[in-house]
């Protein structure tokens, strides 16, 4: 079905599940308990998750695949973003032709970009890209503020042409109808479910785009871009010129970087300067590698995982430190705090750079490797399998065949 | 698994249930509610959102500081502070509306969208009914948008462009700090005064929106009294190193170097400037003067001996002699034993008058709480008697314009009170072209 051999269908419908349930998996303690502050079932970090996942899976299909690491991927997603914003002030808050400006500037973007950044390789390549994102984020800071508005950020002001704008039409980002920031909420016992309307927009995009990547994956084209990867230099020597192919795969993810920062916009009617900034392209870096570059779903977690930590560990402060261990004695209550202060709040970074570390050193693989050898010791599989260096990905698999 | 198999009509069938009960949520959710984020319980949750990382995390953990410490007011712990010294006598201590005060942060990151992340958080997640916060106008104007879409009320922090309350100013938002404008009304004459009529002046400029406005405020109300504007440089955001900024100075003919910086910039070029010996400089039979039209304690710290005889203006300062303001920094002197940044000061009041405009409200409707404080007089909060201007929501009062001092006795010490200029000399119609295009709209409830 749909080009996929059965594993390849059996991780989609795993991944269709897994998205459709996300408010209800991600709400896992009640509301009104200590543990509530590690609830992350809330529209906004549900759609960064999705929206971010996108990112990384089209980032994943230029790193993971050809091995070109790119440091300017943030532009892309500036660019989408300012696409989608501007659509708004011009047309209407219907989301749909800012999306589809979004992939299309995004993919210019990145062919020019691509096509000078690719001259190079390895390290040349990543600083080339860097130094376009850097441009870019300065224009869009300072030079070009009447297009996009400076430090302030780009948003809709009432005196926008908004020439598409009747009456009756929603005064936010809406999809025919469908208002982005609407959600119901239910309440089953203890806990509170919020299903929204732009959660699920962004999560049934992000089920195509997965899709997508999954049939790149398989496909010949995915499998030549393997080879660069393994080795280019040996392909030049077979007569094939590699550079179309990567020039190609770095469109395709410039533009999910696109479809990304469109999104963005999407569910919230601004587009900043600062999502342009170098340290955005890196955190797509650290998602990729964080999850499991080369792998399919591993970017997708990765990006969850730096959500989550820059959400939820930045909101824990003292206070709430303090209710946790209040049951102690005062001396130790306070200790306890103490030693925990520097990871929580302002030390987010801080936190999710150790457990960075950790994975970098104990998951060569990332996240997915860890996710492979709890599995293979559940199912008792041999334990060598999951050894790193001989994982699953660093070995060709057979070509499964394509409908 | 060998055996999954789907057919279209087993396809369509799923997908049919799976459409269903998605649709059937909505069946349940009523639309009940007044307005977003009624507190129903016995508490009410307030959004603290400031940078504690990133270039202003200094002053932002300072601004958390003074909040925490207004939450322990309103909930009748500690001293009471400026509760005691405040003219509306609607807080009684026992926390707003008699509901006890909580409060939940977030780490702006100085970054627009990490702001506006953090206090979607605190509104979807916390259930918070006000945002208050920021050290950055870029941050100020993106959350205060967004607060506006929620529907709850944004009580700015740190803020100083002209634009939060000019042509970005929306319903739900409310700024007590006062703004560049304001800087260089008050400024002008004090430099006039200070350093003659007749004068030049070369000005750097950060190159974004808080710089241009900075600039173009200092620049007219210098202008206004007989200064010439030699030349304007816009510098990079990113610049460390101004020294080549600094060396067409001298040959320009300028008699004083006007900085638009702020934070980590402003340290940078001041200390640039005073290395390369520009205030030893005889110009045009003048000595050479450097201005820094904005101060903050945290800045001043920073540049060091650099300050020393150099004026800017600020908010407020811990200096000040009023009632107000010694019952505040008295509290958070004992609690924290340093005095309070301006930042600290407009962020506790702020916290105060929004659960002073709920008691008088009766509600924390936010549509009642801006009709609250749209217009509202008061006194007792440092700064002299104040208004919240009902046409733009921004708060007039006095402007402090300060000087380093020449002989710092601690490490507080840094900048003293040159001169209290009157809310008077500061104020502009609301239809100033420098504040002019923007539209407050309507108050937005979220309901």
């Amino acid at each position: 079905m749909l080009g996929l051999s059965k594993k390849d269908r059996n991780l989609l419908i795993l991944v269709i599940l897994l998205t459709l349930a996300t408010p209800i998996l991600l709400q896992p303690f009640p509301e009104g308990s200590a543990l509530a502050q590690f609830n992350a079932g809330y529209p906004d970090l549900m759609q960064r998750f999705a929206i971010y996942g996108i990112f990384a899976i089209g980032f994943n299909i230029l790193f993971g695949l050809t091995g070109y690491l790119s440091f300017g991927h943030a532009a892309f997603l500036g660019v989408g973003s300012y696409s989608v914003v501007w659509m708004y002030k011009l047309l209407s808050y219907n989301v749909l032709p800012g999306l589809i400006l979004a992939v299309i500037m995004s993919a210019l973007f990145a062919l020019l970009i691509g096509f000078i950044s690719l001259r190079r390789s390895g390290i040349y390549f990543s600083i080339l890209t860097l130094a376009f994102a850097q441009m870019s984020f300065n224009l869009a800071y300072s030079v070009l503020t009447p297009l996009t508005n400076g430090e302030t950020g780009l948003q809709v002001y009432t005196n926008d042409p908004q020439v598409l704008m009747s009456a009756g039409s929603p005064s936010s980002p809406h999809f025919f109808g469908i208002v982005m920031n609407e959600s119901a909420k239910i309440d089953v016992g203890g806990w509170q479910f919020t299903f929204s309307n732009g959660y699920y927009f962004c999560a049934i995009i992000a089920i195509l785009v997965f899709y997508l990547s999954l049939r790149i994956f398989r496909s010949p084209f995915g499998i030549m871009l393997r080879a660069i990867k393994t080795n280019q230099t040996r392909m030049s020597y077979t007569g094939l010129n590699s550079r179309p192919y990567t020039l190609a795969a770095f469109v395709i993810s410039g533009m999910y970087a696109g479809l990304a920062g469109g999104l963005l916009a999407s569910m919230d009617p601004l587009a900043g300067a600062e999502r342009m900034q170098w340290t955005a392209s890196g955190e797509v870096v650290l998602m990729t590698i964080l999850g499991g570059a080369g792998t399919l779903m591993g970017p997708v977690l990765g990006a969850g995982f730096i959500k989550y930590f820059e959400n939820i560990f930045s909101k824990i402060n003292d206070n709430i430190l303090h209710t946790w261990f209040s049951a102690l004695p005062d001396g130790l209550e306070d200790a306890i705090v103490f030693m925990l202060h520097p990871f929580i709040g302002k030390g987010w970074n801080l936190t999710l750079g150790l457990l960075f570390m950790m994975v970098v050193i104990f998951l060569p693989g990332g996240l997915i490797e860890g996710g492979t050898r709890i599995w293979n010791l559940v199912t008792g599989k041999n334990k060598k399998r999951g050894v790193p260096g001989k994982a699953k990905e660093h070995h060709p698999t057979p070509t499964p065949h394509v409908n | 698994m060998s055996k999954f198999q789907i057919n279209r009509r087993g396809l369509i069938k799923s997908g049919a249930a799976i459409g269903a009960g998605l649709a059937l949520p909505t069946i349940f959710t009523s639309s009940a509610r007044a307005y977003l984020n009624e507190p129903k319980g016995a508490t009410v949750t307030l959004g603290f959102n400031v940078p504690q990382t990133g270039p202003y995390a200094d002053e932002g953990l300072d601004e958390l500081r003074a909040q925490e410490l207004a939450v322990q007011h309103l909930n009748g712990e500690g001293d009471g502070g400026m509760l005691n010294t405040f003219s509306s006598k609607m807080l009684k201590g026992n926390g707003i509306l008699g509901k006890k005060v909580q409060f939940v942060s977030g780490d702006t990151q100085t970054k627009s969208d990490a702001a506006r992340a953090a206090a979607k958080s605190m509104i979807e997640k916390d259930g918070a009914v006000m945002i208050n916060g920021g050290s950055s106008s870029g941050v100020a104007v993106a959350v205060q948008g967004l607060c506006q879409e929620a529907g709850v009320i944004f009580m700015a922090g740190l803020t100083h462009s002209n634009d939060t309350t000019g042509k970005d100013k929306k319903r739900n938002g409310f700024r007590h700090f006062f703004n560049a404008y304001m800087s260089g009304e008050a400024l002008a004459p004090v430099l006039a005064k200070a350093y003659g009529a007749d004068r030049r002046a070369y000005h750097l400029t950060a190159d974004y929106t808080w710089g241009w406005t900075q600039q173009e405020s200092i620049a007219a109300a210098t202008e206004k009294l007989g200064w010439e504007t030699v030349n304007n440089v816009l510098t990079p955001l990113a610049a460390t190193d101004f020294s080549s900024y600094i060396a067409p100075v001298l040959n320009s003919g300028a008699d004083v170097l006007i900085l638009n910086h702020y934070g980590g910039n402003m340290v940078n070029s001041l200390t640039n400037a005073v290395q390369f010996g520009l205030r030893d400089k005889m110009v045009n039979g003048k000595q050479f003067e450097i201005i820094v039209p904005l101060y903050s304690e945290l800045m001043a710290a920073g540049a060091g001996a650099n300050v020393r005889g150099v004026y800017g203006s600020m908010n407020w300062n811990w200096q000040l002699q009023d009632e107000g303001s010694k019952a505040f920094v008295k509290s958070f002197g004992e609690k924290y034993g340093r005095p309070p940044s301006n930042s600290a000061h407009t962020c506790y009041v702020q916290t105060l008058l929004y659960a002073d405009a709920c008691e008088r409200a009766g509600t924390f409707d936010p549509c009642g709480v801006v009709a609250a404080l749209e217009g509202f007089e008061f006194d007792g909060m440092g700064n002299g008697p104040t208004l919240y201007r009902a046409d733009d929501h921004q708060c007039f009062k006095d402007v402090l314009v300060m000087k380093g001092t020449d002989n710092p006795t601690n490490e507080y010490d840094t900048l003293e009170i040159v001169e209290v200029t009157p809310r008077a000399q500061v104020e502009y119609a609301p239809d100033h072209p420098m504040f002019a295009g923007g539209d407050l709209g309507q108050c937005n409830s979220g309901a």
